[in-house]
């Protein structure tokens, strides 16, 4: 098995809130990231997909493709925007690394070809702040 | 030793902002800034690099205390905008655009009057870690 990994970035607001407490609460457990006008991040996007190489091509999948389904069905729904309230997929969600992980596994996942198997996803909110997701 | 050295410290602070020209309708800004002018924000992890030149002191072989660099733009810097949004949150960006380059300068304005004037200061922010901006006043 081989494990191939093609990284992408994006761009977006948010803010940690919940909205069924009080603002004192939310400042307690979130600090300065419940800030109410929002505060944003550089976030990294790591996709590991992992198969057999193909013995005509040496690939798993041809990685521009891997880039092109990222792009299409998770990046342009959340580069430049505001995770709270611009993201269907987020919608009734706390906007966490951890949650946004695993919407974008679900994003991701249905678009990917058969024995193209999804590994995990590793998503980088600052360079010190990352998570891992395997779709367990 | 008489030689100029640099000593630079690196901070980081993360923030929303967009890009807007109030003048101009949707229309012109989204021709101009594309994406960075969407109206719920979006955000960035910005790198700032504060360098501060100059000959090191006699007795403490130092340009400048890092430690006090740092301080100082915690006390400056993040106060104001760590964790903010530039545009609403802000006084400095109220009627400013909260361009890359506009932060620079306004970061070299905050921290300039707090460095020894015969040290040269120079600002170099990243927005994201293949754009960066330098201001060397």
């Amino acid at each position: 098995m081989v494990y191939l990994t093609r990284i992408e970035h994006f761009n977006a607001a948010h803010k940690l809130y919940n909205p069924a407490w009080s603002r004192e609460k939310n400042e307690e457990v979130f600090g300065k990231c419940a800030n109410e006008n929002w505060h944003g991040h550089n976030y990294e996007l790591y996709v590991t997909v992992k198969g057999q190489p193909d013995p005509g091509t040496g690939f798993i999948f041809d990685v521009k493709k891997l880039s092109d389904i990222i792009q299409e069905h998770v990046i342009e729904k959340v580069d430049h925007r505001n995770l709270n309230i611009d993201v269907d997929f987020l919608k009734g969600k706390m906007c966490s690394t951890e949650n946004l992980v695993i919407g974008i596994w679900n994003e991701l996942k249905p678009h990917l070809p058969v024995g193209v198997l999804l590994h995990c996803l590793k998503l980088y909110e600052t360079p010190k702040i990352y998570v891992e997701y395997f779709g367990e | 030793m008489s030689k100029k050295v640099a000593v630079i410290r690196k901070e980081h602070f993360n923030a929303a902002h967009r890009l807007f020209n109030p003048i101009w309708d949707d229309a012109k800004n989204e021709e101009v800034f594309g994406k960075c002018a969407l109206p719920n924000y979006h955000g960035h992890n910005y790198e700032l690099e504060v360098k501060v030149t100059g000959k090191p002191d006699k007795k403490t072989g130092y340009v400048m205390d890092l430690k006090v660099l740092s301080d100082l733009v915690k006390q400056e810097i993040h106060s104001r905008f760590d964790h903010k949004n530039l545009n609403l949150d802000t006084k400095e960006f109220r009627k400013l655009n909260p361009t890359a380059e506009n932060i620079a300068v306004v970061i070299y304005k905050l921290l300039r009057p707090h460095i020894d004037k015969k040290n040269d200061l120079m600002i170099r922010l990243y927005e994201t870690p293949r754009n960066y901006v330098e201001y060397p006043g």
